[in-house]
């Protein structure tokens, strides 16, 4: 290829790059949502302040505060708001966000925190990262509208360091909010003031657990903490600190602005809004697509452009890498939402959805997930540290043909002594995709190992009569 | 000795939180660091630990907790490609081999001229832009067909010609 000639290599090597960064043309500017709200009319170019308020931006802040000619909301006003619209944690616990906001201790005289988890590294999301690309002032707002709805003043938005452009992104945003007086002391006018504040990740998996994220702030290995104290009372410096991900914030400005109510009917009962899935693996469109609570799974496989080259769909792994594998026949019947996901035996997660066709080797998919959780473990339980490298050390055997007998037992065995033993929950993570690998494909392990067996036993004459040889020798 | 110009980069991050929580500004003072200098050294180590007034082992557990810190020099550009399982199943662990072909190295290693090292890494955060590669921690690389990966190293080799 040909390169324009520049006597500055840096600059040369930065072109070279700039050639390949995602645009997000495939991923989010594809115009296969459904009723976006989050991702609605954006292009790339339009992140900017006065595109987000041209879209309506910031009128929720405005009319919170009482500054679009209306009496404001009080606090109270606000977290009733979004209780009602069934708003629940997008980062993967789904717990209700309402009822989050009402566990800070509202009157509680000292500092407290708010926190955004952007560090997105569950294998298979990538959607906060196009939302803080592309639309990085919803983030904004919501945080501020949450920091008003608690009472706090200083937040952080913790990012995810191998999306570090896309935290320089989210930089250059608060910028423009802080000079437009949107973030600062006397917010628009009022006595409301919010700090703001974007801090970064440098590859560790675990940092999205928020007590290790927490840590990780603080300057730390990000090690996670025990529980209870939980970080509405003991959070970030030992401070009332509330922690919601990025997604979660950014539906919080269309609540405010259109009624819980109206969220809520977007979706389903108990499952309000719309959700953005980051659907990977063997589909012709991977990408980001945001359709309401409840839309069919089969519908959000046909959005993303079905099974690549027009295989069969063997398996889903619905709500990122450590949400157990559902079989196809299951996931068909399956609606996109936290409840519906939950009754067939899995999670909605962070929403990141693994599509597997059935050319797919269920023992080096589960392998290359054990390898992760090896890898990613903090090393400070002794359940996970160590069994999380039993569960690698004997898939990876299974997968080499080395498989023994008793291996699944083994698996199993490992499994359970993680599971519900350490501090936090990659433990369990690590745990849950074993289980349910073997649960569905047990057929596929066994005949790895039933290989080596057969082998094994084959080649056993052998042995013998070497050993008979080298006695009468 | 810290730069002076450093030193301003370093205080841009520092007051991002309380005057007595300056350690929680380590994260991004290494990061600024590695930018600079490649890697983090142990003299790198101290010097910032005193800056923020931190154990010189408190900033090297965090150097060597995380995985993007580089503890030792590295080649110039940083090749870091997703083999997670989302990027496995498209082609994340082919795209690894091609790049080891292409290099004449195995991963974790660096060539003899010192411009690129070869990692493999966990998830990016980019699975539908797969298969996806991290250069120098900054530049995310989509989509990199085998094509697409030839022509980004003769492109970065031309660069440096």
């Amino acid at each position: 290829m040909t390169l324009p000639s520049l006597s500055n290599n840096k600059t040369a090597a930065q072109i070279v790059l700039s050639q390949f960064a995602a645009t997000g043309v495939q991923t989010c500017f594809h115009g296969r949502h459904i009723d976006p709200q989050i991702l609605a009319n954006l292009d790339g170019s339009n992140w900017h302040l006065k595109d987000y308020e041209s879209r309506g931006g910031y009128q929720a802040l405005r009319k919170i505060l009482g500054q679009d000619g209306g009496e404001g909301l009080t606090p109270d006003q606000v977290i009733a708001e979004v209780k009602s619209s069934g708003l629940r944690g997008r980062g993967g616990a789904g717990f209700p966000t309402g009822l989050k906001w009402s566990f800070m201790p509202r009157q509680f005289p000292g500092q407290k925190y708010l926190v955004c988890n952007s560090d997105e590294g569950e294998p298979g999301t990538c959607k906060d990262r196009d939302i803080m690309q592309y639309n990085p002032h919803s983030v904004i707002e919501g945080m501020a509208i949450a920091a008003y709805a608690m009472g706090i003043n200083v937040g952080y938005n913790y990012i995810h360091g191998e999306i570090f452009a896309t935290y320089q992104r989210f930089e250059a945003a608060l910028d423009e909010a802080r000079a437009a007086g949107l973030l600062g002391g006397g917010i628009l006018g009022s006595n409301f003031s919010f700090q703001l504040h974007a801090a970064h990740g440098f590859g560790a998996y675990i940092c999205g657990e928020e007590t290790g994220l927490l840590e990780s702030l603080e300057g730390k290995k990000g090690q996670p903490r025990f529980k209870p104290p939980f970080p509405a009372s003991f959070g970030l410096y030992g401070k009332p600190t509330t922690i919601n991900n990025t997604e979660t914030f950014a539906a919080v400005p269309w609540i405010i602005r259109n009624g819980g109510q109206a969220y809520l009917e977007c979706g389903k009962p108990n499952n309000g809004g719309t959700k953005i899935y980051s659907v990977s693996g063997d589909v012709e469109l991977p990408g980001n697509y945001e359709i309401p609570m409840g839309t069919p799974f089969s519908k959000l496989l046909e959005l993303a452009g079905g099974v690549r080259k027009g295989r069969v769909l063997k398996a889903v792994i619905p709500g990122g890498s450590s949400s157990p594998v559902l079989p196809a026949s299951i996931m068909m019947e399956c609606t996109m939402d936290y409840d519906s996901i939950a009754k067939a035996g899995s999670m909605l997660g962070s929403g990141a959805v693994i599509v597997m066709d059935d050319t797919r080797c269920m023992v080096e998919s589960l392998r290359r997930l054990s390898y992760f959780y090896m890898h990613e473990s903090c090393g400070q339980c002794t359940p996970c540290r160590e069994g999380t490298g039993w569960l690698w050390r004997v898939v990876d055997r299974i997968h080499n043909g080395q498989g023994r007998q008793n291996d699944l037992d083994l698996l199993n065995s490992v499994a359970d002594n993680i599971q519900g033993r350490t501090i936090c929950a990659l433990g369990d993570a690590a745990a849950m995709p074993v289980r349910a690998m073997i649960k569905h494909y047990r057929h596929e392990f066994e005949a790895m190992i039933q290989k080596n067996t057969v082998q094994a036993v084959a080649s056993q004459p052998a042995v013998h009569s070497t050993g008979h040889a080298s006695a009468q020798a | 000795m810290i730069s002076e110009s450093t030193k301003v980069r370093f205080d841009r991050e520092i007051a991002k939180y309380p005057t007595e929580q300056r350690q929680s500004a380590v994260m991004a003072c290494l990061q600024i660091v590695q930018e600079e200098q490649g890697f983090v050294s142990a003299e790198s180590e101290r010097l910032l630990a005193d800056y923020l007034g931190m154990a010189p082992i408190a900033v090297h557990e965090v150097t060597t907790f995380y995985n993007m810190y580089n503890q030792r020099p590295v080649g110039k550009y940083k090749l870091n490609v997703c083999t997670n399982l989302p990027c496995q199943l498209r082609d994340g662990a082919q795209a690894l081999k091609h790049l080891e072909r292409k290099l004449g190295i195995a991963m974790n290693e660096t060539t003899a001229d010192g411009l690129f090292t070869l990692q493999q890494s966990e998830c990016l955060g980019a699975c539908a832009d797969s298969p996806v590669m991290l250069v120098n921690d900054i530049a995310m690389c989509s989509f990199m067909s085998n094509d697409k990966l030839d022509q980004l190293i003769d492109g970065l080799k031309s660069a440096e010609a």
